[in-house]
């Protein structure tokens, strides 16, 4: 143990803990701006440097370690004094139209100058930089906004191993950019917004695709139908201060049916969907081994799709050519309105509201576009651009009432309510799997070693005799590791479950900002709650799923289903890793 | 009023003459990876800044040309903002009345050709070419990228062996490299900015020194996979090594007696003792390494035949053939090649030289050990012959001190021009044309010119002839490896055009270099060799590296440690430098700012640990 005080307080702590640490632990809050525990230790932002008795030049607490003997002081005139220059350095350097900025009541800046009490003007000349942007790209970078606080290059390198981002030039002029000189939409960026959600203020952001959401709205000649992916609800609320009570499915549906929704379908629906397709198409795999590489890949996550089309190419192949639950349910609802309702499918525009920026640029592929030509999901929207539809439409969710998702597309098992967990797409195609062998359910709760936040999880599934090997992998550095050890031989599965966010789409990068924790593991046990709630636990139970197949479909992997359901995923050019372009 | 008054210096110029000192050091002290244009802004408004005011070209136009650099770092300016520079700095560089002014445009000029797309760059996509991807200088600068702050901070712990792992996994040369490298880390240290550079050679030679033997890692499951290397230097062995420890059986050829290449044949014992070179070698074959010495390629085996028997091939035949003068007199009787006389010293075959006179013909690092070797083989008058300035060789200038002060004379603006022999070819002289340095050519250095003076006669029994070596590639050329002025043709990650699985490092490709880029080259050649062979086999340490401490980091002397006295060294072979002591060590490896973790160096999380 190491013995010291912080300002005045003696505390001990274990040798290595960091200043920030040992004073957190005494009930001192030491401002910081840059910190990002484990992943953007940098000491960049100097709004962390404590005065240490003793020293001449002052220290940051978060990548300093405490000394035996070591008097702190955290709020001296000196740390005063530096702590403030340093702000109005950075505020210096900041585009501070904070009126009109997503951030705004969510930004690390703002809220450290207010603590700081910076009120006053500023001493130093603005010296905002401006750089161009393709605003059309799913992914938004605001130089003027950027404070280089490096989290996104770190995040983007250390969680998801894609080194899209750098500290660009040398000097004064040094600013994040994208690498190699290459633009956005030039890069193998998966758009999964993990640098978003960890931007320390609103220099990256997802392209606000609210306007034309409100132009349907607007328009009478449409339908305008919203559907609501898996992870949505456990998390909508947040923006809002409601707990998991409070923002129920029930508010979300009335909310959205309020902002002039004609229809709210449930995404979970499509996960149930997926479900049947993906199991159908495993087993198939399965009983065709000479066909097919192992192991079958999940299809369900555009971020995860985008990396191995640019990252491991060769592997495409061994992906489930099932689209993704939203793509699946928006094919399926503009047909079966068409075929079902005589409705001009032209007239339905499909807004899916999720976790996710992947979605965006997802929707936006050449081929989605089977229902009738037009793309199957017209707009995406984050959750973040949804409560922001929410505000700006006065709506107060925790006073509305609650309602039903429409029919027929609103009835989910739990088994598509767990999609937006880690694990959550393996366990529901295992339930489903286990029953189209063995026909019988298994225990619902049978295969709950896939849960958890676990990024590598493995589990052998026993299925009348047959050892299912499965893998299921979130955030893209450990999809990485998997894959290169899958190729190295070093391990073999037949079903790999991928998610490109860090604990599957409850930390997905369209989700509330919380800056400095994570919400995903509460977000995840929330769905598994519902799960647990739901009287269907199993897809192949779900009766609006097998109304659609008796009466639409037919059977899973049927000529319908396989022209509405599933895709090609060679259908469109994804930018290769730079590696890969150099060989 | 008083006719005259003494000059004094005032406190501000006093101030400013330390600031000057600043200055130097601070650009001695410039990390790698730096925007050139920023960086020529940045030196023409200090250009500016010493103008005196008289002169239009200079006053005036040295300001709007720091504006237009300026337009363009702020993506402000067009492609027609370069060439108003460009014209601008040329009227500038042709009309300023003194150096303070056409010198200047003369540096704007330079920067406009040599790094004109990093200025089209910023005009076009408001963008710089150049990034800090390397920003810790030292690990940056050593060409095998050994991690440096780590195994100082090590030293500093005390946990020498450690230190030895983690120098290890970039480098399997340790000892040898704590005693001869050239070390490249040392040029842009950080604490430059503060004192002086860090003794990283030092510190490392400290480390070996106290580690006792340390063991190399286990090597991973053997793969079945055969590689050869052909050439038992710095580049082969650790080329080896790490392909060993990847698994790959692997088989060094030499043509010589004793493993080490020129690191044995080219380097005098005073510098490396054998049995210091001895423990890296042994250290790097108990990994299970096969060797064949006196074998050469292309006589006894042929290129084919070990094409046919192994999996992969890497040659790293070094740069061994000596270079001739083509001088009247060159075959006579008591003149050497370098190569021939180290290599003879390397295999422990000592010529005897007492009582002659010896001339020494170079001015490089082999012709320092052949002059140095020569008063050790007792030889009463060493004489170094130079065509050029002392400040011009291309030696360590510590070796030139070393050599001087163990009673070698050192002979510069002399150029050779025959070599003198009696009637039985014996050598009497060599026969020298004094010099004058003129023009400075494209090296940077004075062109050695004719001096209107005549020749001069140095009697002398023996002549060494130390000008450069050249690669032994005949045979390779003839095998059909690509072969380019001598040297064997190879890209920057070992691989030969149309010769897959055959590779090529060290000083054959590069030609005469140090054993570092040649260790550098080895590691490279390893992991692409793994690669090629389907593999992705990781090296790493595991070592934990001590969490750095914060401190003011006040200004102290660099450590360097003393030579054994001259009178006494220049009689043996034995090793002439000294370790540093425990204070010494602790106290350099304290002066260690810790790049790896303060400024740049810790937003890429301080080091690779692992490749």
């Amino acid at each position: 143990m190491v013995n010291l005080t912080i300002d005045n307080t003696p505390v001990s702590c274990m040798e290595g803990t960091t200043i920030m640490d040992a004073a957190a632990a005494a009930g001192i809050s030491i401002p910081h701006l840059c910190f990002l525990r484990g992943i953007n230790e940098i000491a960049a932002c100097r709004m962390c440097t404590v005065e240490i008795e003793g020293t001449e030049r002052l220290v940051p607490a978060c990548d300093n370690v405490v000394q035996e003997g070591m008097d702190v002081h955290t709020n001296s005139p000196r740390v005063r004094e530096a702590r403030r220059i340093n702000a109005e350095l950075i505020m210096s350097q900041h585009n501070g139209n904070c009126i009109s900025c997503v951030r705004s009541g969510n930004c690390s800046l703002q809220t450290l100058c207010n603590d700081l009490n910076i009120h006053d003007g500023n001493p130093f000349t603005p010296d905002i930089s401006a750089r161009r942007w393709n605003m059309k790209a799913p992914l938004i970078h605001d130089a003027s906004k950027c404070i280089k606080c490096m989290r996104c290059v770190n995040v983007c390198s250390k969680i998801q191993d894609m080194h899209i981002w750098d500290l660009e030039g040398s000097g004064g002029h040094a600013h994040i950019n994208v690498t190699l000189g290459r633009t956005i939409t030039d890069a193998d960026c998966t758009y999964c917004g993990q640098c978003i959600i960890n931007c320390s203020t609103g220099a990256l952001r997802e392209r606000d695709d609210t306007e034309d959401v409100y132009s349907a709205l607007a328009d009478p000649s449409k339908i305008v139908v919203a559907q609501v992916a898996p992870a949505v609800r456990a998390g909508w609320g947040e923006d809002f201060g409601l707990n998991n009570s409070e923002a129920s499915e029930g508010r979300l549906v009335t909310a959205l049916k309020k902002l002039g929704f004609d229809y709210v379908f449930d995404t979970n629906m499509g996960a149930d969907m997926t479900i049947m397709e993906e199991a159908a198409e495993f087993l198939q795999r399965m009983q065709n081994p000479d066909h097919y590489e192992k192991p079958m890949f999940t299809s369900c996550c555009p971020g995860w799709i985008r990396f191995i089309k640019s990252q491991y190419p060769d592997m495409v192949p061994q992906l489930s050519t099932a689209k993704s639950p939203h793509q699946m349910m928006a094919a399926t609802v503009k047909a079966w309105f068409r075929d079902e309702k005589g409705i001009d499918p032209h007239s339905i525009y499909m807004v899916s509201i999720m976790p996710c920026l992947a979605k965006k640029a997802e929707s936006a592929e050449p081929n989605q576009n089977d229902a009738c030509g037009d793309p199957d999901v017209n707009t995406v929207l984050t959750v973040r651009e949804m409560n922001r539809m929410f505000r700006s439409d006065h709506i107060r969710p925790v006073l509305l009432s609650e309602s039903e998702f429409d029919d027929p597309f609103g009835f989910a098992s739990g088994a598509g309510k767990i999609f937006g967990v880690t694990g959550g797409v393996m366990e529901a195609a295992l339930r489903t799997a286990y029953h189209s062998v063995t026909g019988k359910n298994p225990d619902p709760d049978a295969f709950q070693n896939v849960r958890g936040m676990d990024g590598w999880k493995e589990a052998v599934i026993d299925i009348s005799g047959a050892k299912i090997k499965t893998a299921v992998v979130s955030g893209l550095a450990n999809t990485r590791r998997l894959i290169e050890a899958l190729r190295l031989g070093r391990v073999r599965y037949d079903f790999v479950e991928v998610m490109a966010c860090p604990g599957g789409c409850s930390g997905g990068g369209g989700m509330p900002i919380h800056d400095g924790w994570s919400m995903t593991d509460t977000r995840g046990s929330q769905l598994y709650k519902l799960d647990k709630n739901s009287d269907i636990r199993f897809s192949h139970e779900n009766p609006a799923v097998i109304k659609l197949y008796s009466e639409y479909f037919g059977a899973p992997l049927s000529e319908k289903a396989e022209e509405l359901l599933h895709t090609d995923h060679d259908g469109w050019e994804m930018p290769l890793n730079p590696r890969l372009c150099e060989r | 009023m008083s006719r005259l008054t003494i000059k004094t210096v005032s406190q501000a110029q006093t101030t400013v003459e330390g600031l000057y000192k600043d200055v130097e050091r601070r650009i001695i002290a410039s990390p790698p990876g730096l925007c050139p244009v920023d960086l020529a802004a940045s030196f023409l408004k200090l250009c500016h800044a010493q103008t005196c005011g008289k002169c239009v070209p200079c006053r005036v136009g040295l300001g709007q040309l720091e504006q237009l650099m300026d337009d363009v770092l702020d993506g402000s300016a067009d492609e027609s903002t370069v060439d108003l520079i460009e014209q601008t700095a040329r009227v500038i560089k042709n009309t300023a009345d003194c150096a303070i002014g056409f010198e200047a445009a003369s540096m704007v000029l330079k920067g406009v050709e040599g790094f004109r797309d990093d200025y089209l760059e910023h005009v076009r996509h408001n963008r710089c070419i150049a990034s800090m991807n390397q920003p810790i200088p030292c690990t940056a600068l050593c060409p095998a990228g050994v991690d440096i702050p780590g195994y100082v901070a090590l030293i500093h712990e005390g946990r020498y062996s450690d230190a030895v792992r983690l120098i290890r996994k970039d480098n399997p040369f340790p000892v040898v490299c704590g005693m001869i490298c050239e070390h490249p880390c040392e040029n842009r240290c950080r604490r430059g900015l503060i004192d002086a550079s860090i003794n990283i050679r030092g510190l490392k030679r400290y480390a070996c020194d106290n580690a006792g033997r340390v063991p190399v890692p286990e090597c991973a499951e053997p793969t079945g996979r055969k590689v050869a290397v052909i050439g038992g230097g710095p580049g082969g062995l650790s080329c080896a090594y790490y392909l060993s420890l990847m698994g790959h059986s692997v088989t060094v050829y030499d043509a010589h007696k004793y493993l080490g290449g020129m690191l044995r044949y080219g380097i005098p014992s005073y510098r490396l003792p054998r049995e210091e070179l001895q423990r890296d070698i042994d250290a790097i074959l108990s990994t299970g390494i096969r060797v064949e010495k006196n074998t050469t390629i292309g006589k006894d085996l042929t290129i084919d035949q070990l094409g046919e028997e192994f999996d992969a091939v890497f040659i790293a035949i070094g740069a061994q053939q000596d270079k001739k003068l083509n001088l009247p007199g060159e075959n006579g009787r008591g003149v050497f090649s370098a190569v021939e006389l180290l290599g003879r010293i390397g295999d422990g075959d000592i010529p005897d030289f007492t009582g002659k006179n010896v001339c020494i013909i170079g001015g490089g690092n082999t012709a320092m050990d052949c002059t140095r070797s020569s008063k050790r083989m007792g030889a009463s008058r060493v004489t170094c012959v130079y065509r050029r300035r002392t400040e011009d060789m291309t030696t360590l200038p510590d070796e030139i001190e070393g050599a001087v002060e163990e009673g070698c004379e050192i002979m510069t603006m002399s150029a050779p021009v025959r070599i003198e022999l009696d009637d039985g070819d014996n050598v009497t002289g060599l026969v020298v044309q004094p010099q004058i340095p003129g023009a400075i050519d494209k090296s940077g250095r004075p062109r050695p010119v004719k001096a209107d003076l005549p020749e001069v006669i140095i009697p002398c029994d023996i002549v060494i002839v130390a000008i450069g070596q050249g690669v032994d590639s005949k045979e390779f050329e003839e095998a059909g490896i690509p072969v380019v002025r001598g040297s064997i043709s190879a890209f920057d990650t070992g691989n030969i055009a149309d010769h897959e699985g055959i590779f090529a490092g060290g000083d054959c490709v590069s030609g005469p270099a140090t054993a570092i880029r040649a260790i550098g080259a080895g590691k490279v050649a390893a992991a692409n060799i793994d690669q090629y062979l389907g593999f992705n086999h990781e090296i790493t340490s595991g070592v934990e590296i001590p969490h750095p401490v914060m401190h003011d980091c006040g200004a102290y002397g660099r450590i360097q440690p003393d030579m054994r006295p001259a009178g006494e060294r220049s009689r043996d072979f034995e090793q002439i430098e000294l370790c540093m002591t425990d204070e010494e060590a602790c106290q350099e490896s304290g002066r260690c700012l810790r790049c790896d973790h303060f400024g740049c160096g810790v937003l890429k999380g301080g080091r690779e640990e692992r490749w």
